[in-house]
């Protein structure tokens, strides 16, 4: 999936991240560096409280790190202000959550259509392509129903065309599958599989589920705060066995 | 795709009064209970001062058995005022107080319960002044709301109960331009608490990292 002229959309350098429970230190980070290609397909695993949803937090300027720097398109997170931050979330990142996270009091094409409102789209033009995205994620018909009307699997189909809203570089997802059954799971990943090859997005998933692997340009293994390994393709081919 | 990162646009206000509007509808119920505790607080205020006022207007006027039956009752008019006293003024304080707490802790519990919400509209690309200002239209709405409710009910038990108490000569000097006076305080001093008690867990929910915003449980 690389590309000739692809570029670093995402670097870390030497990023930390501590939280402090009221005398304790708990250093969810210890040091991360890594560089992510733009058109890549990356998961990143590890045991739980390794801290890959810390780690999502930070590439997507959802925190700021203790120490070290985020780049995002080669440029410093930490210097920007608050408002090209909110750009920056609007434009540049998709953000999906394992508990969906849609707004409970919209409707499907409403939550779908927030982060254009917020980029300044006409109503013509977020409404259109709205319902567009909806039906690209099977969802056609449903784009009036509220959250709590849909089930899980159909949630995060919704939150997959939101974060698709504005066109993004990067789609960042949380263990994506974690609050659906097998099937539903296998749909969501290949559904965000196909996403990143026709639209050439960057898909950076943190994850514990295998089947994310076979989908995966590089699986970035987490373990107490470190990088424990970085297998590419070719190596998962031999590790895993079949590659869709 | 372009390196540069831009600013973010600022939402025109027609858009957030929308996005405000209909978060309150679609929350009724919740939205009213917190409505309702502007209502009792401000009834409670409205009553006793639409019930002081009812006393100054009918007092002139009243003849000796009434005006006994006044103070028998407990009433205690200073230089011919209802309301002067310092009882009565501890009164009226110890209604607002009720107000004040009352407004501030409904308001400080509807924006807590929605911190998720709050940092998933960050993730989207929200600006902090959105978020604060989503918060305020919703506190003056139910501000004017509740603040009318309330005061229309508060002036409405003290007349009931005034006109059982003392009789029919409390709604033959009922003074409407008084009554319309601590209505439109009731309503204004609604709205001027709800934004007082919404401000300060708005600006905290706007100033949280996103990340710690979606981590609260909702
Ligand atoms: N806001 C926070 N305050 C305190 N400690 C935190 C916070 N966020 C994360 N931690 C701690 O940091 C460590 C890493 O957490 P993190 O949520 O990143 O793990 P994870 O790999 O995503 O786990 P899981 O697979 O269970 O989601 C854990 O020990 C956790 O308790
Ligand atoms: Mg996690």
């Amino acid at each position: 999936m690389a590309r000739d002229n692809s570029h670093n959309v995402v670097r870390l350098s030497d990023v930390t991240k501590s939280f402090q429970l009221g005398q304790n230190t708990v250093e969810a980070l210890k040091g991360v560096s890594m560089e992510i290609k733009a058109g890549e397909y990356i998961s990143i695993m590890g045991p739980s409280g390794s801290g890959k949803s810390t780690l999502f937090n930070m590439i997507g300027a959802l925190d700021k790190p203790t120490s070290g720097r985020v780049f995002i398109d080669e440029v410093n997170v930490s210097q920007l202000d608050a408002y090209e931050l909110a750009w920056l979330r609007c434009r540049k990142i998709g953000y999906i959550f394992q508990t969906f996270n849609l707004i409970q009091v919209m409707t499907a094409i409403e939550n779908v259509t927030l982060p254009m409102i917020f980029a300044g789209l006409s109503r013509d033009r977020y409404l259109e392509k709205g319902l567009e995205l909806l039906k690209l994620v099977g969802l056609g018909e449903r784009y009036q129903h509220k959250p709590s009307e849909l089930s899980g699997g159909q949630q995060q189909r919704v939150a997959i065309a939101r974060s698709l809203a504005n066109d993004p570089a990067i789609i960042l997802a949380d263990e994506p599958t974690g609050n659906l059954d097998l099937a539903t799971g296998e749909e969501i990943i290949y559904l965000l599989k196909q996403m990143s090859r026709e639209r050439q997005v960057t898909v950076i998933s943190a994850t514990h589920d295998i089947k994310m692997i076979n989908v995966s340009d590089r699986v970035v293994w987490i373990r107490d705060g470190r990088i424990d390994r970085i297998e590419d393709r070719d190596r998962l081919t031999v590790s895993v066995g079949a590659v869709a | 795709m372009a390196k540069s990162i831009e600013r973010q646009v600022i939402l025109p206000w027609r858009q957030v009064l929308r996005i405000a509007f209909n978060s309150l509808r679609v929350r009724l119920l919740r939205s009213l209970i917190t409505t309702l505790t502007l209502v009792l607080a401000i009834a409670f205020a409205a009553y006793l001062w639409s019930g002081y006022e009812m006393l100054n207007s009918v007092w002139p006027n009243a003849p000796d058995t009434l005006q006994q039956r006044i103070l028998d009752s407990g009433y205690e008019p200073l230089n011919g005022r209802f309301g002067a006293s310092a009882k009565d003024r501890w009164l009226a304080i110890l209604s607002l107080l009720v107000c004040v707490v009352g407004i501030v802790n409904a308001q400080l519990m509807a924006v807590t319960e929605r911190f998720r919400e709050i940092g998933t509209f960050k993730c989207l690309g929200a600006l902090d002044s959105f978020v604060v200002k989503i918060f305020m239209l919703e506190a003056v709405y139910q501000g004017l709301l509740g603040g009318f409710v309330g005061g229309l009910v508060g002036i409405l038990t003290a007349t009931v109960g005034m006109t059982l108490h003392f009789g029919w000569a409390i709604l033959g000097r009922w003074p409407p331009l008084a009554m319309f006076i601590i209505l439109a305080a009731s309503t204004l001093l609604a709205m001027l608490l709800s934004l007082l008690g919404v401000l300060y867990p708005a600006l905290v929910a706007a100033r949280m990292q996103p990340a710690a915003a979606l981590r609260s449980e909702a």
